[in-house]
């Protein structure tokens, strides 16, 4: 057997698999996001669910709500992320256990996460319950509202809980391949620690950090069961908005959760472009 | 004065140590008192009452608890042996051999690792319908491929990327037959690599929510959905002894795998799904 036959007839399962569920199933919500299902006649594309989309304001709203979320969670864990690899990488009393928690952080589910932020922040949380045994409030009302609020408090508390490890075991790698050889130098030639790491740990860091943070965000912008259980009613985060358009029972609303899927599709795809520029720019240094 | 810097850096090092393992044990406590309480209101800072109740509760025939339980675990060890099974060869192949069309190959395999779930789940779910496997288990199990199987495939491609062929030809030469040679020289020279990917693949396809959400239908409950429901529906103590059952596994994979959990191992990437 040819090399040639060999790796077709390996990759072949695995490609189709993919090729089935993954694009048909992007294809087909494309199709249907044009109104357009030959099997139950519709056979005319149209733009209506685009124009229904792009002129409604809700979707404005949970556009930039969501790409807020994603955005601030992604810049708060990737700058704390950096800060407790820095940490790591030095010997200090408790590193071993910040170690193991970092690990046991990634394979916790963000469901549980969620759950957790919300028994510590919301009005009757634990955060609530001392500051009443501190006699700052009086009533759970009186705490500022960290959960359910406009601001997606609580959802990007989340985040940060479980990006810290994810981005920071990425950076702490990276930066243990470098060594500390390169800063050595910086600071031999006079560079103060702050300089050395600024002008020459970060920039080489710096793909590294770029490519954990894309994935974060593709991941955050289009996470359904976070949102759903710490965001506001109003507006909704993009992918608990498609959710409820797709459930709805009115099912001419199914063509426009369809075309939300396609705009989280597409945003991703511009992630999957800068992170493959940002990873292989990576694996060339 | 060097001295004196480094006594001070010692104590910002061992305070921000301390604040950061706090940050990160703090949202599981709540999860652990709620599911040993028993009318826990506010303003208490701990319990009045202790109970086991919570646990008894999920332990017990009426609950559900255990036959969600269940079919997580049957759910994710199906899709985890799916994956390894596709997951080898396409894996062999990225590993082993430079072709034509590589990058778009690896494209393709890394793209539902980016592209969210729910992108894909509600174009799938009216295919899905058509097709009779809305609301079952194999259904279910289908679409948690999606972020199984690239998954494996990319941690198969890097432990073939250091694996040698040559002792293949060896016991070929040697007069071992095609399946002998797998057998005894392939197969335990990847194993390793099939326990790591296998339990990480595991852990994905556990973790997934929307996607079982959406083509179960509501009748495929796994652990996660059971837990959102009780989580929405104010049942804390509940709430937390689930919560407790379902990072279980999460913990024995990590105390089998913690070595292979830095960031310089492939396997680290798919923790983005968790």
């Amino acid at each position: 057997m040819s090399d040639r036959v060999k790796i077709v007839l390996l990759l072949a399962p695995a490609m189709i698999i993919i090729g089935v569920l993954f694009f048909g199933g992007l294809v087909i919500g494309l199709m249907r996001s044009f109104s357009y299902m030959p099997i139950i006649g519709l056979t005319e594309p149209n733009f209506d669910a685009y124009i229904s989309i792009f002129t409604s304001r809700e979707f404005y709203l949970s556009f930039l709500l969501t790409f807020y979320i994603a955005f601030v969670s992604t810049f708060i864990s990737s700058v704390l992320a950096i800060g407790a690899a820095l940490l790591l990488r030095r010997q200090f009393i408790g590193r071993a256990i910040v170690n193991f928690l970092f690990q046991l952080n990634l394979t916790v589910p963000h469901l549980v996460g969620a759950i957790g932020i919300l028994y510590l922040f919301s009005q009757s949380g634990s955060f609530a319950r001392l500051a009443a045994e501190w006699g700052m409030i009086a009533r759970p009302s009186e705490f500022p509202a960290l959960v359910f609020d406009p601001y997606a408090i609580g959802i990007i508390l989340q985040y940060v809980w479980k990006e810290i490890p994810f981005i920071g075991v990425i950076v702490l790698a990276n930066m243990q391949a470098l060594g500390e050889d390169y800063e050595s130098v910086a600071r031999s030639l006079g560079a103060n620690r702050w300089q050395a790491f600024i002008h020459v740990l970060l920039p080489l860091i710096f793909p590294g950090v770029l490519s954990a943070s894309v994935i974060v965000f593709a991941f955050i912008f289009g996470a359904y069961e976070i949102p759903a259980l710490l965001g506001a009613n109003y507006p909704a985060a993009l992918p608990v908005l498609a959710y409820r358009k797709y459930t709805d029972v009115d099912l001419a609303a199914r063509p426009e959760a369809m075309a939300m899927a396609i705009v989280i599709a597409l945003l991703s795809a511009v992630m999957i472009f800068l992170y493959v520029r940002y990873a292989r720019r990576r694996v060339r240094s | 004065m060097v001295g004196r810097e480094s006594i001070s850096m010692k104590g910002f090092r061992f305070l921000t140590g301390a604040v950061l393992i706090t940050w990160l044990i703090l949202p599981l406590i709540p999860l652990a008192i709620w599911s040993f309480a028993r009318g826990w209101f506010f303003p208490s800072l701990l319990p009045k009452q202790w109970s086991l109740q919570a646990w008894e509760y999920a332990f017990s025939d009426t609950a559900g608890v255990l036959d969600s339980l269940w079919i997580t675990i049957g759910i994710a060890l199906a899709a985890t042996v799916l994956s390894i099974i596709v997951g080898v060869p396409a894996g062999r192949a990225l590993g082993l051999y430079r072709f034509r069309g590589k990058e778009i190959v690896e494209l393709i395999i890394l793209a539902p690792t980016i592209v969210p779930g729910i992108a894909v789940a509600l174009g799938l779910h009216s295919v899905f319908i058509g097709l009779g496997l809305n609301n079952t288990v194999s259904g279910v199990i289908l679409v948690h491929l999606i972020p199984t199987l690239p998954y494996m495939v990319l941690v198969m491609a890097g432990i073939f990327s250091n694996y040698d062929p040559s002792f293949e030809a060896q016991a070929r030469s040697l007069g071992a037959s095609a399946f002998k040679t797998f057998w005894y020289v392939t197969f335990p020279a990847i194993l390793p690599g099939i326990i790591v990917g296998g339990l990480f693949a595991f852990l994905v396809s556990w973790s997934q929510y929307i996607l079982t959400l959406l083509i179960g239908g509501g009748r495929v409950v796994t652990l996660p959905l059971l837990l959102f429901n009780f989580a929405t529906s104010g049942r804390n103590d509940i709430t937390g002894a689930i919560g407790m059952i379902y990072i279980l596994p999460g913990i024995i994979i990590l105390l089998l795998t913690a070595r292979h959990l830095s960031g310089r191992s492939g396997a680290v990437g798919g923790f983005g799904r968790i």
